[in-house]
């Protein structure tokens, strides 16, 4: 056998290793142009704000973008407020004992539970026995739940990365633990729960299975009119249209998925300017 | 007057923290709460069915009369895809960590990252409509297959779908150790992989052990992809190269026509207990090994 050189081997072994990391972002690279090239035919105003026709095979996806939208804005008024007052709780009230270390595995938990399994508890929980049925607000709170470690997560992070001193100037004046909490904690760490909260709900905007059983609807052209409606949901027309619909042209699936993808990205994009934004700002 | 505000204050500032302490150990009651649910509507079967028959049954034929919920099936063709898809994710996962980590040039770091990051962003439904369309073909001409949509495919598409956990995970665990241990093992006129592969990935073995279980952890609950493109047969596999159905994918498939209250209904509810258990003791036990690399 031939011996390498100790500089020889780093040079094969480095080759090797951009190969596995190539071959996993060429993929990516690829999928993204696939769908661009072929999506962005599909895309008109008629696509974007005209309900499906003809068994979904014309016409457009406004209802199941509406849905979508509905979904993530009833994810967030409910995730917000629970995700921070959680997060403010773990880093300003609690102590480092047991009841704290049941929290931090609870949350590490909630967050590996299989989506499908939010789903299974969606439809136990709101749908069955609080009997809000197939609805909106089941869907949403089926996907607040799936949220929340994530928001209390990266809420957590923000307020720890307060400096001490600000609490302590702010409690020497005078002011209460909550007024510490209010007036100088919080406003200072927005930036970061804004960033976490924002990539969670992109995340909760492309999850399908959760709204499978709670939410979404396979075919509604009428826009819901209340919170106990169903409606239909951009992941999963997605899904409808690729393997329940034959003999669909592939560009609706393709314009959905587009459309869908740009949705996610679009708030990956806003909540890394928010963070990049703020950290140029910071005051400390 | 002015003693009534405070007074008022005080009672705010009561509430608002008894909230707060709420809101605090609301995770635990969620957490809680899932077991529950699935427990009560995952038990239910048993007062019929037996769960020696459901646990060790080999047949999953749920409308079938009598019916059978036999969860073998289901089970080893979750346990399938998901083997197929850490032979393939390890070893790139592991890979394309160091690379992005320790070797790539900063600007180039800063793009691998950013794809990485990007992949982790793109919903598994829109993954799976391109596995479907484009992989599921591939496999089925390259094998010579009756049918692409197999547990194979399925392996490929998780083991992508689980790289951008491995891998931020690794760097993490890269990153961890300690500046020092580098630079002793380069002053000792070590070239920069002998320090990787002496230094660096045993100091940060069990972080790396853990991002592996998160990713197994991720690919056993993945489920719109698998539903799609795994050929949803609930049979018990003997190669990857046939179509298999997964526990997650059943869930999934079968609710809509599973009667609330019958015993097809419970015991999808069931293979949940069954999915969450299993996810549990994957997520305590990373988060165990990544606490042990801190120390």
């Amino acid at each position: 056998m031939i011996r390498l050189n100790p500089k020889m081997t780093e040079k094969i072994v480095f080759f090797l290793l951009l190969v596995a990391t190539l071959v996993i972002v060429i993929p990516v690279m690829l999928i993204t142009v696939m769908i661009l090239t072929n999506g962005a035919g599909t895309l008109s105003w008629e696509f974007l704000t005209q309900p499906p026709r003809l068994g979904m095979r014309a016409g457009g996806i406004f209802p199941a973008i509406v849905g979508t939208v509905y979904l993530v804005f009833g994810t967030l008024c409910f995730a917000l407020p629970v995700g921070i007052l959680a997060a403010v709780y773990l880093s300003e009230y609690a102590r480092d004992n047991w009841l704290t270390r049941l929290i931090d595995i609870a949350i590490i938990n909630l967050a590996g539970v299989p989506s499908v399994v939010y789903g299974l508890f969606g439809l136990g929980l709101f749908v069955s026995f609080l009997n809000f049925g197939t609805s909106i607000i089941a869907g949403s709170l089926t996907l607040t739940i799936m949220s929340l470690p994530v928001i209390i997560t990266a809420s957590r992070e923000a307020l720890n990365s307060i400096p001490q001193s600000f609490r302590e100037a702010s409690l020497a004046l005078g002011a209460t633990r909550w007024q510490t909490v209010r007036r100088v904690v919080l406003p200072n760490a927005l930036p970061g729960i804004m960033t976490g909260t924002i990539l969670a709900l992109s995340r909760a905007a492309g999850e399908t299975a959760p709204i499978l059983f709670t939410v979404a609807a396979f075919y509604l052209p009428s826009l819901p009119t209340s919170i106990f409606d169903q409606c239909m949901a951009l992941p999963y027309h997605l899904y409808v249209i690729s393997t329940q619909v034959p003999n669909i042209k592939p560009g609706i699936q393709y314009g959905t998925a587009l459309v869908l993808i740009s949705m996610v990205l679009v708030m990956n994009v806003v909540a890394v300017l928010i963070r990049t934004h703020f950290r140029k700002r910071k005051l400390w | 007057m002015k003693s009534s505000r405070a007074y008022l204050n005080r009672i705010f500032e009561f509430v608002i923290e008894k909230a707060i302490f709420l809101a605090g150990i609301l995770s635990i009651v969620f957490v809680f709460l899932i077991f529950l649910f699935l427990i009560k509507e995952g038990f239910s079967l048993f007062r019929t069915y037996s769960i020696f028959s459901f646990l060790f049954g080999t047949k999953w034929y749920p409308i079938s009369s009598p019916p059978q919920f036999g969860i073998v099936p289901l089970l080893l063709g979750s346990v399938a895809v998901t083997l197929g898809a850490i032979l393939i994710a390890v070893p790139l996962g592991i890979g394309s960590a160091i690379y992005i980590a320790e070797i790539a040039p900063r600007w180039l770091r800063e793009i691998l990252k950013a794809t990485v990051e990007f992949l982790a962003a793109i919903p598994s439904i829109v993954l799976g409509f391109i596995g479907l369309v484009t992989l599921a073909p591939l496999v089925k001409k390259l094998f010579h297959l009756p049918t692409g949509l197999t547990a194979l495919s399925g392996s490929i598409m998780l083991a992508f779908m689980a790289m951008p956990t491995i891998v931020s995970m690794m760097e993490d665990a890269f990153t961890a150790v300690p500046k020092s241990y580098r630079e002793g093992a380069l002053a000792l006129g070590a070239t920069r992989w002998e320090m990787i592969r002496r230094v660096l990935l045993p100091a940060s073995a069990s972080g790396m052990l853990a991002a592996i279980m998160l990713g197994i952890g991720r690919v056993i609950g993945e489920t719109m992809a698998v539903l799609m493109i795994t050929g949803n047969a609930a049979r018990i596999p003997t190669g990857l190269t046939q179509p298999v159905r997964t526990m997650t994918a059943t869930i999934a498939a079968e609710m809509g026509e599973a009667v609330q209250g019958g015993n097809h209904y419970f015991a999808l509810f069931a293979i949940g207990i069954v999915l969450f258990i299993i996810t549990f003791l994957i997520n305590v036990t990373a988060s165990f090994l990544v606490r042990s690399q801190r120390k």
